[in-house]
């Protein structure tokens, strides 16, 4: 009962940080927003049984990756946005568009009887059990991921790097 | 154990451990002051109280009755959300710490430990590395030039530590098997060729892991010589200029706070945590770990005043270059030795 009510507490919590990103002017409260959506959903996981992913979760997605999001708006000096009411394309497809989506979502969760259900503690929380997966089950996705990932910080370089500093690179070897 | 039970022994043991971290927090301010005086052969505070013992009551006192000015151009909400946060963060993950062994008086038996959870060692992690938006916020709502700069470089220095830090602790969860701080503890019982104790630090390579873990965690609590968000010689007070009276105090608290954690966790993983010799009736058997344990933290403590008295601070690029070029590949090296080490033992 204490887990259904934090469940849905963190769950509405969760849904309120990504409405209020929308809805923020300023993009550092965005930022911060998402950061809230990122340790709500933490504790979603770890409310599931899913210790690993929810440690994992707060550490890589709120811990680093937002904090670069707030260093690049920190360091762009980025100001307030210019609030428009939007094309009316974007209302008259839009909206429907995103009802429609939602209803698909959960069609499908619901038609299959036991899939709409998640059991407290179902899903792989010790780390053993995850590393199993990742390096057994899952091992060729898992290596190809990380050269994807090379391949990523590789191409970011080339295109951060900026022609005189390359040439200066090769002049003094 | 029933509910109401838990619920009560957990806010006692919450309270306690508030009230000696905070207390540690003043006194570790206090024995700064006295430390770095005496080697820069001055005395310290010596004023108020015997040795100037009384100084963080009257520190504290004088911050809460400071004028608490905002300056006009500050963006309010998060100018006051995060001193907040810093301390809020750095205070949280004294929750997942173990001091000592069980307590016990008749069947009643709890942990010396808020709550022992099974990924103890992520939780601290996790949340130190949330530690970092209460500097970087603090720097950019100032709306100053000193304050964006020391939030730019602290958010850009403790983002790249993190990596080595983290990766350093991999040798030890090897080796120990589980990220329970508790269970870490108790992997390093008993000896080994007869009298060297079974710590981490001596086992498998991993003196390199402690050396990197320390420095690391310097540079994550930007305390000197890594201390270039707050280098006082060019950006007046860093991410906290704007400052004043509580907030600033606030910031303070949070940095202090944050060596401790670092401390206890130095002891947990590489020193044994709260072992020691036992001896004399029961309830001083269950004390004494306590002791050993204070022992340790004081003894890290100490070595961060010293390092503070003695090393010069570092230039911003040599910072990146010593993180990047020097702590991550041989982190890296300890890794890949250790792994090789528990797969090739027989």
């Amino acid at each position: 009962m204490l887990h259904l009510i934090l469940f849905s507490v963190f769950g509405l919590v969760c849904v309120g940080g990504a409405v209020n990103l929308l809805l923020q002017r300023h993009p550092i409260n965005s930022a911060l927003s998402l950061v809230v959506v990122m340790g709500a959903l933490a504790v979603e996981f770890l409310l599931l049984g899913a210790e690993f992913v929810a440690a994992i979760q707060v550490i890589v997605y709120a811990g680093a990756v937002m904090v670069l999001f707030v260093f690049v708006i920190m360091l762009l000096n980025a100001g307030e946005e210019e609030r428009t009411s939007g094309s009316r394309v974007a209302w008259l497809l839009g909206i429907p568009a995103v009802l429609a989506g939602m209803v698909i979502v959960c069609w499908a969760l619901l038609a299959r009887s036991n899939a709409g259900v998640a059991a407290i503690g179902a899903l792989p929380g010790h780390p053993a059990d995850i590393a199993q997966l990742l390096f057994h089950q899952f091992l060729l996705p898992f290596e190809v991921t990380s050269v994807l990932v090379l391949i990523a910080i590789m191409g970011a370089v080339v295109l951060a790097a900026r022609p005189e500093s390359v040439e200066r690179t090769k002049r003094e070897g | 154990m029933n509910i109401t039970t838990f619920i009560i022994v957990s806010v006692i043991k919450t309270a306690l451990v508030l009230f000696v971290l905070l207390t540690a927090v003043a006194y570790t301010v206090w024995l700064e002051r006295k430390v770095v005086g005496h080697m820069q052969n001055r005395w310290g505070p010596t004023r108020v109280g015997p040795f100037g013992l009384l100084q963080p009551a009257a520190d504290g006192i004088k911050f809460l009755f400071k004028e608490d000015l905002t300056p006009p151009h500050v963006y309010k909400p998060l100018y006051i959300a995060a001193p907040m946060l810093a301390v809020i963060f750095a205070v949280t993950s004294i929750a997942v710490i173990p001091f000592g062994n069980w307590f016990s008086v008749g069947n009643f038996r709890t942990p010396f430990q808020i709550t022992d959870v099974n990924i103890g060692l992520l939780v601290v992690l996790g949340i130190t590395s949330l530690g970092v938006y209460g500097v970087a916020l603090s720097g950019w709502s100032s709306n100053s030039k000193y304050s964006l700069l020391g939030g730019l470089r602290a958010s850009a220095q403790m983002v790249s530590y993190e990596i080595a830090l983290g990766l350093s602790l991999v040798g030890v969860l090897i080796l120990a098997g589980t990220f329970s701080l508790r269970g870490i503890v108790e992997a390093q019982a008993g000896h080994f060729w007869g009298f060297i104790p079974n710590w981490f630090i001596f086992r498998g390579g991993q003196f390199v892991a402690f050396f990197i873990y320390l420095t690391a965690a310097y540079a994550e609590t930007n305390r000197i010589p890594f201390d270039l968000p707050e280098a006082e010689t060019e950006l007046v007070a860093g991410y906290h200029t704007e400052y004043s009276a509580m907030k600033f105090a606030m910031f303070f608290m949070a940095e202090y706070a944050n060596m401790i954690t670092v401390a206890c966790l130095a002891s947990l993983l590489f020193l044994g945590g709260w072992s020691g010799p036992l001896f004399g009736p029961s309830w001083l058997q269950q004390l004494l770990p306590l002791l050993w344990f204070f022992l340790r933290v004081f003894g890290f403590l100490f070595v961060y005043i010293w390092v503070r008295g003695t090393l010069p601070r570092f230039r911003y690029d040599q910072l990146m270059a010593f993180g990047w070029k020097f702590l991550l590949p041989l982190a890296i090296a300890n890794l890949v030795v250790t792994a090789l080490v528990v797969v090739l033992k027989p």
